[in-house]
């Protein structure tokens, strides 16, 4: 577990915290190792990793999902975002029904909830699909009014797993833009999966390493870069070059 | 700032694109269309012709049996529906039938419904009351003629309780079977909420199971018709004669014709109760629903 590098803007209480979690399956698979690390307000932590290294089970620990087999999480679920690999919409409710689920079930009252989930549905670009049903939208749009659906409640704890693995790349680009520019309005603080390392770099302030499973923290990057992040990021020098130090550690972790 | 940046990326998607994808095409939804409309009558016409062939040579030629046991359709619909004393009792024969079994079948729906929804609330609950279901669904109705009898005694009671055994069985399964049917991702969104049991039943599992519900309204309403025209056999007594009482008395006095006039309406019958609950699923989950495979 090395930390090569200390991260720059931390200050207060984490937002969430893991501590020492470890998992393990009813059938014996052991997925998690003592896993510890903390993630800021104002943090936006990407985690790479090989695959079936455990990477959603550490986000569906964060968020009440599972409960650890040992270890703890302290994190304030009341105001958690938590966007799925699968847009996970419900097919009878059309978008603006969907986005308004997650305020629906906390009971807010109606107005208002319509009220934020245009406002929500303005900000990820779907304006105009609102009476669409998920069946007549394509995969980036429902990943959109999935992305809606969380923020409605403005969280300031983010869980995203691989949530843009469906999409084409350019499709992708512009939902990092999105999640980007969402991060630097609403301040909350990002917990990111990902098999992209460019994608990891381009959004995060950290990028975190995990080894094959049982999955635990192996390295621990700071990303220097300014927001907000243009496209043209991604052909700089410095970028490649970080990207090449997590390709590196992430090749390590696979053996 | 940053976020117009964001919004005029997103905004450069043309609007719509993916939306002209879904659905045929208008050339294939113009070919479908013309082939609902003509298929049924070719049916219906080569139909007619096989039987009206049986009633001339075919009845004696393969099964060296009269003609008249199986009159040409012109004479059946003709002694059937031509003469207004025929025409009368059939019709109030079906009508009788169908309000029997549109009672047997709203009692039906409401307990199948019920218990499907108990149902689905534990595995312990379905694993109590599955094999009393399919021992339900077993059961010969002939059998327990008796115990009905004794129970219900004679009248619309005991035409009911047949209605419903044999309609019961499609509308609990289907419905259990689409309270189960959300898949694990959207639980996961009720579980993150603190959803109550009931906001799930309601918000989650019932719409969810809406088609398969529909589905199941569509078998169990067919059945409901046999289910009447059975009950009537058994139970002839204290209340109206359904279609099928009617087509017996018309068997026992070696009336052909008229039997079948009756089987023609009572088929019409399930066939209506299958086109109403189609077209009722279609107007409350047909916007949203995508059945799998090709429509
Ligand atoms: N409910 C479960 N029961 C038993 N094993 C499980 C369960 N959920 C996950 N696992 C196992 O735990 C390990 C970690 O799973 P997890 O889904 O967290 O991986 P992941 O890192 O997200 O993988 P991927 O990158 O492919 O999404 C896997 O080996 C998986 O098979
Ligand atoms: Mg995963």
């Amino acid at each position: 577990m090395t930390a090569t590098s200390t991260p720059l803007q931390r200050s207060g209480a984490p937002a969430l915290r893991f501590s020492n979690v470890s998992m393990v399956f009813p059938d014996g698979t052991h997925a998690l190792a003592e896993t510890s690390f903390d993630v800021f307000p104002g943090e936006f932590v990407t985690v790479v990793g090989p695959s079936g290294c455990g990477k959603s089970t550490l986000l569906r620990i964060a968020s009440g999902l599972n409960p650890a087999t040992s270890g703890s999480v302290t994190v304030d679920r009341s105001s958690l975002g938590y966007v799925f690999q699968d847009a996970t919409l419900l097919q009878w409710r059309n978008v603006l029904r969907n986005v308004e689920l997650m305020a629906e079930l906390e009971g807010i009252p109606k107005a208002e909830r319509r009220k934020r989930a245009q406002a929500a549905i303005d900000l990820v670009g779907l304006t105009g699909a609102e009476g669409k049903f998920p069946k007549q939208l394509s995969g980036g749009m429902k990943m959109r009014a999935s992305l809606a659906r969380s923020l409605v409640l403005d969280p300031s704890v983010f869980l995203f797993d691989e949530p843009f693995g469906a999409v084409d790349e350019i499709t992708r680009e512009r939902l990092n833009d999105e999640v980007i520019s969402l991060f630097q309005r609403n301040g909350f603080a990002g917990l990111f999966i990902t098999h992209s390392i460019s994608e990891a770099v381009f959004l995060s302030t950290r990028v975190l390493v995990m080894s094959a499973r049982p999955g635990h923290i192996v390295a621990d990057f700071n990303v220097p870069f300014d927001y907000p992040r243009s496209p043209e990021l991604r052909f700089d020098p410095a970028f490649a070059e970080l990207s090449g130090r997590i390709s590196h550690e992430l090749r390590g972790a696979h053996s | 700032m940053s976020m117009a940046a964001g919004s005029g990326g997103l905004g450069m998607t043309p609007p719509g694109t993916a939306l002209e994808m879904v659905g045929p095409s208008p050339r294939a939804k113009r070919k479908f269309e013309l082939s609902r409309f003509i298929g049924p009558p070719i049916v219906l016409l080569v139909f007619v012709a096989i039987w009206q062939y049986m009633h001339v040579s075919g009845m004696r030629k393969f099964f060296d049996k009269p003609g008249f046991l199986l009159p040409s359709p012109f004479t059946v619909v003709n002694e059937s529906f031509g003469h207004a004393l025929a025409r009368d009792k059939l019709l109030n024969g079906v009508k009788w039938t169908a309000v029997v079994s549109l009672i047997g079948l709203s009692f039906t729906i409401v307990v199948g419904m019920l218990l499907a929804v108990i149902m689905a609330q534990a595995r312990w609950a379905e694993r109590a009351f599955y094999p009393y279901l399919v021992a339900l669904q077993a059961v010969p109705i002939l059998a327990i003629v008796p115990i009905i009898l004794s129970v219900f005694g004679t009248g619309l009671l005991p035409r009911l309780f047949v209605c419903a055994m044999i309609a019961f069985f499609p509308i609990v399964t289907n419905t259990l079977f689409g309270l189960q049917s959300a898949d694990v991702g959207q639980h996961d969104l009720f579980t993150l909420r603190g959803a109550n049991r009931w906001t799930r039943l309601w918000k989650l599992q019932v719409p969810a199971a809406l088609p398969a519900v529909f589905t199941g309204f569509r078998i169990s309403a067919g059945l409901s018709v046999i289910g009447a025209i059975v009950g009537e056999q058994f139970f002839r007594g204290g209340s109206k004669p359904g279609i099928g009482i009617v087509m017996e008395s018309y068997r026992q006095k070696a009336i052909y014709p008229q039997v079948y006039g009756g089987i023609i309406l009572g088929s019409a019958l399930g066939i209506a109760f299958f086109l109403i609950f189609g077209w009722l699923g279609r107007r409350v989950v047909g916007n949203w629903y995508e059945a799998s495979g090709r429509s």
